[in-house]
């Protein structure tokens, strides 16, 4: 598995992620600079958290322009992975890749903490290696990760089982008590309607190290690599 | 010819998006006994000048900046003032 992660000015996590693939997964991995637009050789793209251009003007409205998402787009477009994770969460939305948008979180304060999340639906390469329902601890850190959209296209999601992970209780029930942010149906990642595009506020490479206190990220992206080797 | 026009860009939260930093805002106001304050909603001011050769196509132009850029269609709606200027004004750089 080729894993591509992207490095805007502004990351912060891109490292972490290569930590994961390459280090703890022995996966070939290069970080693409921003301005790069060549994909060719790489499976998996990966947008990670930070702060790409400052967040000035929205989080993510930016980064959408670099060319190194024109051809993540492109790479999209062909069937193949990308995932983004927090602040790449909001890049995807911003760039059409996902629908909704990421808004301020309910209670204004940046959240930073473990929550648990129920994991939706696991026939997709992402959570292939989970068990459906199955409660997990992954950590945030966001402001803006107050999931919105309009309610047809809520429907539409809920309607085609786009939404992988939701905010829970420690015991699995979606409650608004157990809504870190204000996101709507509590929802913390979401796919595309194909499933090769995946966009998530938690943080699975920050949970896949066991030094780092918890490993329930690891299993995304062991099962991402076990759908890659299947189809080369 | 080329003439230079001003714009004053509105950006506002779409009425369906909640706003919890007006909430804020209209809270702390209550705090400063201005109880008669019923809705705060925040947005953004942007301010640009811009070369074109009609009014007509600096709107046009402007409509796609704020639909791909400065607002987000899916939570937020725009507006703009526009006004030819003699000399592109120095907005602060």
């Amino acid at each position: 598995m080729n894993v591509g992660v992207v490095v805007f000015p502004g990351s912060n996590c891109d490292r972490d992620v290569v930590w994961v693939t390459q280090g703890l997964l022995n996966q070939p991995t290069r970080m693409i600079w921003h301005e790069d637009s060549d994909l060719s050789d790489i499976d998996v793209v990966i947008v990670p958290g930070g702060f790409s251009y400052g967040d000035y003007l929205r989080c993510g409205a930016i980064a959408r322009f670099s060319p190194v998402m024109q051809a993540t787009i492109k790479h999209a477009e062909q069937g193949k992975f990308v995932l983004g994770i927090c602040n790449g969460f909001q890049v995807l939305t911003e760039a059409g890749l996902l629908p909704g948008a990421l808004v301020r979180n309910r209670d204004l304060h940046f959240v930073c903490d473990r929550v648990p999340l129920s994991v939706e639906r696991t026939d997709l390469p992402w959570t292939n290696h989970y068990r459906t329902g199955e409660v997990i601890t992954l950590p945030i850190a966001h402001g803006e990760g107050s999931y919105y959209a309009d309610a047809d296209t809520l429907k539409s999601l809920e309607d085609n089982h786009q939404v992988l992970f939701r905010y829970c209780s420690a015991e699995g029930k979606s409650d608004p008590l157990s809504n870190p942010n204000g996101s709507l149906n509590q929802i913390a990642g979401i796919c595309n309607h194909q499933g090769n595009v995946l966009g998530m506020m938690p943080h699975p490479e920050r949970a896949s190290d066991p030094s780092l206190g918890g490993t329930d990220g690891l299993r995304l992206f062991e099962g991402m690599l076990s759908a890659i080797a299947t189809i080369s | 010819m080329t003439q230079n026009y001003q714009a004053q860009i509105y950006v506002t939260l779409r009425p369906s998006v909640l706003d919890p930093a007006g909430t804020a805002v209209k809270s702390g106001l209550s705090h400063m006994g201005h109880h008669n304050v019923e809705q705060i909603r925040i947005g953004k001011y942007v301010e640009l000048t811009i070369a074109a050769d009609t009014e007509d196509a600096a709107r046009q132009q402007l409509d796609q900046i704020c639909d791909q850029l400065l607002a987000n269609p899916v939570i937020e709606n725009y507006r703009f003032d526009l006004q030819q200027v003699s000399t592109p004004l120095n907005v602060g750089s």
